[in-house]
């Protein structure tokens, strides 16, 4: 199964993009491209920026000022992105009926829906709890489940919100793996984290952000290596960004 | 599921639908909560339905709403028991005959105890005036009624001007003749009350006929068709089948004959021209 | 005061008359509860889901409609479906159809105020992920109201109380005629004003013991549901 498919969202980029709520700055004049290709990891404190920039690229918070596009385009609904939030709700149907929904709302050709929703069961390993309510699962089985719901799309571009955050380590294993091969097929995944090891493991490029500014953006040998800023230097030695 | 919410829904629209079919041999009489409560519909009624089919549905309120009611063209015949509001409708173009049916009589209520020391009394009128000197309590009805007209009008027979005179003793409740026995039962009043309703009444408590068999106690039911003329949804014939059966000798007798606890309640006057 | 258990005796010997009652009660009062639902469903969902100006002071006034005083209503809805009314030529005064419409009226606002809650409750939870999945208005307003079916039951539960409770409109507009238009709060109201407490006490007793089956009824079926759905 490849996921390889017009890459219409990408390049996805921003410029200038500041973003305010009320007298707040919380993205401060980002200019940023992300390009088909392995995952970019955005890592950063808290605070930084991180989601809202995810949620900026997904298309679920506007930008204040400056100009956010996809693929050269300015306006371009969500049909080939997905989203997957750092504490995923569960709607209130079995764990089955949670894809369907999904692929409905991606608009999946109807005699295909079934089978597709038992491929990505298989994929993420919950085959088994199928018929289970959605709320009724683990932190990680909803976890991987929301995942599996954002696979549904068949999304070019996948962004993931610290996706193993209150995971145990069995669990973020299983995500990390999951995620690599996501990428391995060809879908551009932008994802944010606190685990710098993670962000070691799994990214091509890395983007740090501290108080709503990019500070750099760089591929990922590199920045672990030979970081260009001094707060890039500090953060990777492990002290408070302030 | 989804059957049985169609099939609530559709129990839903029959039951919106349904006018239609089941007005069809049936009349609406406004008349009012005492004749209603004296229990002679239950009885007179299923006799009417009986020989004719005519399936007759009594609106209960007091004379002044029931007679509002023919006004309105709500109702297709009025049966209450206030001549001179009878009378008044008629003027009104509201009717165009009015036919005298029955009469039963009031009785004067009050606490065993008789703090105002009427009981026995021969003379309606000197009975209220003491209950009034003696401003024992006394209970009015208040809502414009066949009762309350009457009691008004026994008020002005014994010389009181009931609404410059009246005090805290006089309450008035603006409810139905049941009500308003249980409200003197409750604070040890008087009150006027129609026999039948009196007779069907359970809650006595300490409560008694004081005073009865005055000739101005007397209660005169009329029985009118609304005026098909300004109101052209009325049933006239049907309307008219039933006024016929009250006063025709068969209707008259089967008023006659009904009763509570073998006392007769009603006495069938349909030929007295004056009435 | 004594319950006349003679009142209980009709029900156990199914005597027909309290039957008509009891079955007349029901009609009207489920009947108005679902029309109820039908508009104050979809207009709460509207009303958690879709902003617009004016929109707090609309919900500001559907919560002060769910204290319309019945008497009230039952006096408007008795002056449109009189004869003399503008609805006169329906000819719908003194049936159980305008009982229903009463009702309705009374039971809409007190559906569509909690179902507005519940379903902006649960709006709260549902908003990113709908978003992120690209859901539509008409999308949004389906599946909350759908996955929020269950608790939407006791919305509607709270509205047959409403209903099943009241007097003072379906007196007004029914006129408590005897084997056609009187339920069991009527016939309370009448045996009540005619003095005889004990049958009237019985009456209610029964009027209770009937809301109660239905809660029951209810609170089963919501249970056997989830456990299905989650």
């Amino acid at each position: 199964m490849t996921m390889r498919g017009p890459v219409g969202d990408l390049p996805l980029t921003f410029v200038d993009v500041s973003i305010l709520a009320g007298e707040v700055t919380i993205l401060d004049d980002v200019s940023l491209t992300l390009d088909p290709g392995a995952p970019t990891v955005l890592i950063g404190p808290n605070g930084s920026g991180k989601t809202t920039l995810l949620r900026a690229a997904m298309g679920l918070t506007a930008a204040t000022r400056g100009r956010i596009t996809w693929g050269g385009r300015e306006h371009a609904p969500p049909d080939k992105r997905a989203f997957m939030f750092q504490r995923p709700v569960m709607l209130r149907r079995s764990v089955l009926g949670n894809l369907i929904y999904a692929l409905k709302a991606a608009k999946a050709p109807r005699g295909t829906q079934d089978d597709r929703a038992n491929d990505l069961l298989t994929l993420v390993g919950l085959q088994a709890l199928a018929q289970r309510p959605a709320r009724r699962l683990s932190g990680g089985e909803q976890q991987r489940l929301a995942l599996a719901r954002a696979l549904a799309r068949a999304p070019t571009v996948l962004f993931l919100d610290e996706p193993t955050a209150s995971l145990d380590p069995h669990a973020t294993l299983a995500i990390e793996d999951a995620v690599r091969s996501i990428a391995a097929l060809g879908v551009k995944v932008v994802m944010s984290t606190h685990d710098l090891g993670q962000a070691k493991r799994l990214a091509g490029d890395i983007v740090l952000l501290h108080r709503g500014r990019l500070i750099e953006h760089t591929p990922a040998q590199k920045f672990f290596v030979m970081p260009r800023t001094q707060e890039a230097r500090k953060f990777v030695a492990g002290e408070l960004l302030v | 599921m989804f059957n049985r919410r169609t099939f609530i829904a559709a129990l839903a629209l029959v039951a919106l639908a349904a006018p239609a079919s089941a007005q069809d041999k049936s009349i609406i009489v406004a008349s009012t909560t005492s004749t209603q409560d004296s229990g002679l519909f239950e009885y007179l009624l299923p006799l009417f339905t009986r020989k004719t089919g005519i399936a007759v549905k009594v609106v209960a309120q007091g004379t002044g709403q029931a007679l509002d009611t023919g006004r309105r063209g709500d109702a297709d015949v009025v049966f209450v028991h206030a001549k001179s509001a009878e009378e008044k409708f008629l003027a009104e173009g509201e009717s165009l005959k009015r036919y005298p049916v029955m009469y039963n009589d009031f009785v004067l209520i009050g606490p065993k105890s008789d703090p105002a020391g009427i009981k026995g009394m021969s003379d309606v009128g000197k009975a209220l005036t003491t209950i009034k000197d003696k401003q024992a309590a006394f209970i009015s009805r208040g809502d414009k009624s066949g009762t309350h007209i009457a009691e008004l009008a026994l008020w002005k027979a014994s010389g009181v001007d009931i609404d410059k005179d009246k005090g805290a003793w006089y309450k008035s409740i603006g409810q139905g003749m049941g009500a308003a026995l249980n409200t003197a039962g409750a604070s040890n009043g008087y009150v006027l009350s129609d026999r039948g309703t009196w007779l069907n009444f359970k809650n006595r408590g300490d409560l008694a006929i004081l005073v009865e068999g005055d000739k101005r106690m007397f209660n005169q039911y009329g029985v009118m068709l609304v005026n098909p003329a300004k109101h052209p949804s009325v049933k006239k014939e049907l309307g008219q089948q039933f006024i016929d059966y009250l006063v025709s000798p068969e209707g008259q007798k089967d008023i006659a004959n009904y009763k509570i606890n073998g006392e007769q309640l009603f006495y069938p006057n349909a030929n007295d021209a004056g009435a | 005061m004594p319950a006349d258990t003679s009142a209980l005796h009709l029900v156990i010997s199914g005597d027909p008359a309290l039957l008509a009652i009891v079955r007349l009660s029901l009609l009207v009062s489920l009947s108005a509860v679902l029309l109820a639902a039908l508009i104050g469903v979809p207009l709460g969902a509207f009303l958690a889901l879709t902003r617009f100006p004016g929109r707090e002071g609309a919900i500001v006034v559907l919560n002060a409609l769910m204290g319309l005083p019945p008497v009230v209503v039952g006096l408007v809805v008795f002056l449109l479906l009189s004869r003399a009314g503008p609805l006169g030529s329906w000819g719908l005064l003194f049936t159980p159809q305008a009982m229903v419409i009463a009702q309705t009226i009374l039971v809409a606002p007190i559906i569509a105020a909690l179902s507005r809650q519940t379903i902006d409750d649960l709006w709260v939870e549902y908003r990113d992920e709908l978003a992120a999945m690209n859901i539509g208005p008409a999308g949004r307003i389906a599946t909350l109201i759908w996955d929020a079916r269950f608790s939407l039951v006791t919305a509607l539960l709270a509205g047959f109380g409403r209903a099943a409770a009241e007097v003072g409109a379906i007196i007004i507009v029914g006129g408590n005629i005897d084997g056609f238009t009187r339920t069991m709060t009527t016939a309370i109201a009448l045996e009540t004003s005619k003095g005889d407490l004990a049958l009237a006490m019985g009456l209610g007793i029964v009027l209770i013991f009937i809301v109660i089956l239905i809660n029951a009824l209810a609170w089963g079926a919501r249970r056997a549901g989830e456990r299905v759905a989650g």
